[in-house]
């Protein structure tokens, strides 16, 4: 039994500049401002920055593992708060935890939280999974 | 700028997506997710964004590209994505407002296998002015 309240396991990725690249091509989203250090100075920004939706794929699988699977995910859904700042030759943490907020059967909503260096980067990042 | 009658409106993307397992393979792999008998609950993005920039670049809408931030990330799954879908996608401008001079659009792209939507999702896009 699944009781609202119920705080899941936390789990931390790493991030750094080879996995930026590996989402860059997976993904098809080349923005230099997650691959070229002088790009992201030169338009203001504090270094290199994960794309937000790996930092989102990363909590996906974190959800996934809870839920037994890719294909039990419904719904899922996330504001980009905070970059995920990536210097050179070295691993950042995302740091993923969630709650169970609703249960309706076996329907399940978590409310997640991802920070990174102690800093929330995701807001209002919810997930309904079949579980 | 963005044309306010764009918003409200749909566009179609001209391409039709074939979905390949070295695709889902990829994705999948920079996760550490193993199973890719299924897409990840994020792939579809791939899709809605390449797609999102060929239709909200045309000049009836005015997007620009280079200086968007993505704001916000909603997907509503209908089944998961799989290797051999073909998608078509259409692009929903649902709201658009100006903010401390940045334009903020709010997107609904549909993927469509045949007549089956399989994923819908919604980005707010925030194009920096």
């Amino acid at each position: 039994m699944i009781e609202v309240g119920t705080v899941l396991a936390e789990k931390i990725f790493f991030i750094d500049r080879a996995l930026l690249k590996a989402y860059a091509d997976a993904s098809g989203d080349q923005n230099p401002i997650h691959q070229n250090e002088e790009f992201a100075l030169s338009v203001g920004l504090p270094n290199v920055i994960a794309h937000g939706m790996l930092t989102m794929a990363l909590a996906g699988k974190y959800v996934t593992d809870w839920a037994g699977g890719s294909a039990n995910i419904r719904e899922f859904s996330a504001r980009f708060i905070k970059p995920v700042i990536v210097p050179a030759d070295q691993q950042v943490d995302l740091t993923v935890v969630a709650t169970v907020a609703e249960v309706d059967g076996n329907c399940i909503k978590l409310d997640i939280t991802a920070t990174s260096a102690g800093i929330k980067v995701l807001g209002m990042a919810k997930a309904v999974v079949i579980k | 700028m963005i044309n306010p009658d764009s918003v409200g409106r749909t566009f179609h993307g001209a391409d039709q997506i074939t979905v390949t397992q070295s695709e889902i393979d990829a994705f999948a792999a920079v996760i550490g997710e193993t199973d890719t008998t299924v897409a990840p609950p994020t792939f579809s993005i791939r899709i809605s964004l390449s797609q999102y920039e060929s239709i909200l670049t045309q000049p009836e809408i005015g997007v620009n590209w280079s200086r968007l931030v993505h704001g916000d990330q909603k997907f509503e799954i209908f089944r998961p994505v799989v290797a051999g879908d073909v998608f078509t996608c259409s692009a929903t401008i649902e709201t658009l407002r100006v903010a401390a001079g940045n334009e903020i659009i709010s997107v609904r792209s549909d993927l469509h296998n045949g007549a089956e939507l399989v994923v819908s999702s919604w980005s707010t896009l925030v194009v920096r002015g």
